[in-house]
Formats: C-alpha cells, sequence, structure tokens
C-alpha cells in the first residue's frame, strides 16, 4: 500500500467519528521508483489531505521530505521538476507513489481498532458487530 | 415508475446490430494460446497465482477483460486516474488493465479491493508476476474509501458474485463467496452499483459483468435512474449461462428528472424506445 491509498483510506469500526486520518505505524516499507507524471501530481494534489500525508511521512521516519505546506500548481509546474530530484514535484511523487508499507498497521484515531497490514494488504474487514451502523 | 420502458431503452444505448456483431465470437482466438496480440495486452494465465479458496479466472473474467480489451482505445483516450476492481480474486482483470493501459505510467494509478483475505494475496502475487502495481485492500466493498475517495475514481471494474443462490450463502467464508449472489443473484450487486456511483468521477466509467438471470434490463434500469446511460459491451453465451458486459456511464439526458430528454424524437435510443426492448433483450440472449 501506497501512502496515496493511505490517503483515501478511513476506519468504519463502530465508534468511528471521522475515522480519519489513520495512524500509521510502519515496521518494514519499500521503495521502488516509477517515472513521474506531473499532470497526475497536480490533478492529485487539490484531493490530498496534506496533513494526513505530511504525517505518514513522520511515521515513516520521514520528516524532512515534505514540507508543511503543500506546494504550489507553479512549484509542480516549474520547468524541469521532474528531473530534479530535490524538487518539490519528486517529493511529492516519492510520498504519494514510490514509498510501500510492506507490514505494519492503520490504527483508527477514534477507536484504536488497530487494521494490520501484512505483505502489503492493509486488512480493513470487521466483524460483523463492530461495522459503524 | 414514470417513463416506463422508454427510460430503460434510452438507458442501454447499445443498438441492436452492436448486440450481434458483439456476440459473435467466431473470430476471436482462444485464451492462453500465445502470438496474438491479445496475450502482450492482458495477464499471462500462467502466471495468475492461485489459492484454493480463491476465484480462479473463468469464462467471466475472460469475458470482463476481452470488453475491457474492445475498449482499450477510449480508456486510453480517457486517462483514468484511478481505476479500481471491487472484487479482485485472483487478480487476472485489474493486472489485465493495468497491463493494457501500461502506456499511460504513472499517470493512471490502481486499486482492488475483495472480502477474500486469500484472494487480496493472491492479486498482489498475481501483480507482481507481471511487473505491475495496484494497491489492494481487504475490505467489504470499497468500505473505508467510499468518503475520500468519493467522485473520485474514472474507472470501476466489477466481476461480482451472481450466482443465484438462497441467501445465507453469501455470508460463508472462502470461496463460495466467490459466486452466491443471494435472491436472483442480485444481492451483493445491488449494494455494489451505490457503492460505485459514490466514488465514480463525473466522467467516470464502470464495467460490470450481470448474467441473464440478474435482469440486467432492471440494472440498466436502476441506473438510468441515478442518471447514467448504459449499454451491452459484449454477450457471450456459454452452457451454463449468458454473460454480458455491461458499461455505465453519467449522461446529463438521463436520470428521472431528464425523461423529457429522453423521450425527444432525436436519437437512435429514441427509435430504439419504440421497439418492444424487454422481447428483443431476451431474443438476442
Ligand atoms: C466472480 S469472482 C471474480 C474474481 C475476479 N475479479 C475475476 O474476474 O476472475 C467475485 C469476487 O468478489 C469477491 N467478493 C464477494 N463479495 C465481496 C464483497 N462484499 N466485497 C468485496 N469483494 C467481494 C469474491 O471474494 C470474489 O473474489
Amino acid at each position: 500500500m501506497r501512502l496515496l491509498t493511505h490517503n483515501m483510506l478511513a476506519s468504519n469500526a463502530r465508534g468511528a467519528v471521522t475515522g480519519y486520518p489513520l495512524k500509521l505505524q510502519v515496521v518494514k516499507w519499500s521503495t521502488k521508483e516509477v517515472e513521474p507524471n506531473p499532470e497526475f501530481l497536480r490533478g492529485m494534489l487539490p484531493k490530498i489531505d496534506w496533513p494526513a500525508l505530511v504525517a505518514a511521512t513522520q511515521a515513516l521516519g520521514l520528516p524532512e521530505l515534505l514540507p508543511e505546506a503543500p506546494p504550489t500548481d507553479a512549484e509542480l509546474s516549474a520547468e524541469g521538476a521532474a528531473a530534479d530530484e530535490g524538487s518539490a514535484l519528486r517529493r511529492l511523487h516519492r510520498a504519494l507513489l514510490e514509498i510501500h508499507i510492506e507490514e505494519g498497521a492503520l490504527v483508527c484515531p477514534d477507536t484504536d481498532r488497530c487494521f494490520p497490514i501484512s505483505r502489503g494488504v492493509p486488512n480493513m474487514l470487521l466483524h460483523e458487530d463492530e461495522v459503524r451502523n | 415508475m414514470a417513463g416506463g420502458d422508454s427510460a430503460a431503452v434510452s438507458a442501454v444505448e447499445g443498438r441492436l446490430s452492436e448486440l450481434s456483431t458483439n456476440s459473435d465470437e467466431k473470430g476471436l482466438p482462444r485464451r492462453g494460446k500465445s502470438l496474438s496480440g491479445r496475450t502482450l495486452n492482458t495477464a499471462q494465465i500462467q502466471l495468475v497465482a492461485s489459492h484454493p479458496e480463491v476465484y480462479e479466472p473463468c469464462d467471466d473474467s475472460f469475458a470482463l477483460v476481452d470488453a475491457l480489451l474492445s475498449d482499450k482505445a477510449q480508456l486510453l483516450t480517457l486517462k483514468p486516474r484511478l481505476c479500481m476492481e471491487i472484487g479482485c480474486g485472483s487478480g487476472y482483470v485489474i493486472t489485465s488493465l493495468a497491463i493494457m493501459l501500461r502506456q499511460l505510467g504513472s499517470g493512471t494509478q490502481y486499486l482492488a479491493t475483495d472480502i477474500n483475505q486469500h484472494a487480496v494475496e493472491t492479486t498482489q502475487a498475481t501483480l507482481e508476476a507481471h511487473g505491475v502495481h495496484a494497491d489492494v485492500i481487504a475490505t467489504d466493498i470499497v468500505s473505508g474509501l467510499e468518503k475520500r475517495l468519493h467522485g473520485l475514481v474514472d474507472v470501476v471494474v466489477v466481476n461480482p458474485p451472481y450466482v443465484p443462490t438462497p441467501e445465507e450463502e453469501i455470508e460463508s467464508n472462502g470461496i463460495a463467496s466467490s459466486w452466491a449472489g443471494g435472491i436472483n443473484g442480485r444481492q451483493v450487486i445491488d449494494r455494489i452499483l451505490p457503492a460505485v456511483r459514490e466514488l465514480l468521477s463525473e466522467r467516470g466509467w464502470l464495467y460490470m459483468i450481470a448474467l441473464e438471470d440478474n435482469d440486467p434490463l432492471d440494472i440498466c434500469h436502476l441506473m438510468n435512474e441515478k442518471g447514467y446511460a448504459s449499454r451491452v459491451l459484449l454477450k457471450r453465451c456459454t452452457e451454463e449461462e449468458s454473460l454480458y458486459v455491461l458499461k455505465f456511464w453519467q449522461d446529463a439526458s438521463t436520470g428521472t428528472n431528464a425523461s423529457h430528454a429522453a423521450r425527444s424524437p432525436r436519437s437512435e435510443s429514441s427509435w430504439l424506445s419504440q421497439l418492444p426492448f424487454r422481447s428483443l433483450w431476451h431474443k438476442n440472449a
């Protein structure tokens, strides 16, 4: 699971208010490089919950990866941004799409219900009596 | 219901000629044979992972992938940002989609869900074997994603559990839940459709398998009331079943508020609306 998906996932456990963002506990993660696509990143950024993404990179022990405030459209469109490893575009790309959580857990912020991540797959399944009505 | 059958008919935009050409399967090579362009465009059967508790790629899976292939050019033009499969099973379909759209690179991202723990692991293995990636999540339909992914998904593909069974069978764990669809095979489908409507973007498309027993016309009808047009992309008859691949998209001129537009004497769909469609549908099956 990448942080893009973490950013889109909430807990539906009974007692959850928003169930979002899920606290990330990481045991093992990896990086897989892919070619950045500026258009995708520009289109996706407005949909990203920035504080949740920053918190996730902090949980990974990468406090330097992202700035406190989201990059501007101009930064993402800057010429040469895709080729420059330190650019705002490349950092966003790395955070959203290149980091893979392999083992760990997602914890509901409201109920502390723990959803394990095993072999890259989060298990959000709830028992019938745990599901929010 | 206001609009009656004419509304449903306008929803099913597929022309009869299309129905008959699309259901002609003779020209198609059988899967698994290499050489054809198709194998380069889909997951390879020998690389698809398996597990005794996970649905193996079957006629329905192949029909869905063939329908996606037939729409490949449109999909490439759409440039979907997010694609999602609900009920990914072995991973054959989502892997094939990712391979088909490979040239879109990281501009297209994939998500896949399944309620079966073994299925998500099998899907993960199938994706890896083909060198493509989707984020796979074990969850009930799209539970946990509905809020944040609202209106963001451009392509949804579903080969649902559609076999008519007693209601209890849906609840069973493991392999039975891959096909058990409850009454008329509609019980899981009818939970999936509203969830999909929440996630689909305005320009989004849903591709879904349905069986004759599921009453595909009724499914189109229901979606039409919610503003979705539809068409039959592919029809395939096997010894046991008649399969349809239905495609849905949002259309301003459909829906309950637009029954007037649907009846305007303009398009071929209104030409179609004058025909006794229900019986034609069955005749073509
Ligand atoms: C007919 S199989 C299709 C598998 C695969 N997509 C294919 O085409 O070969 C249906 C799949 O849906 C899954 N499924 C059933 N109910 C589900 C639910 N409520 N939420 C998510 N997946 C579900 C089953 O576990 C099974 O893998």
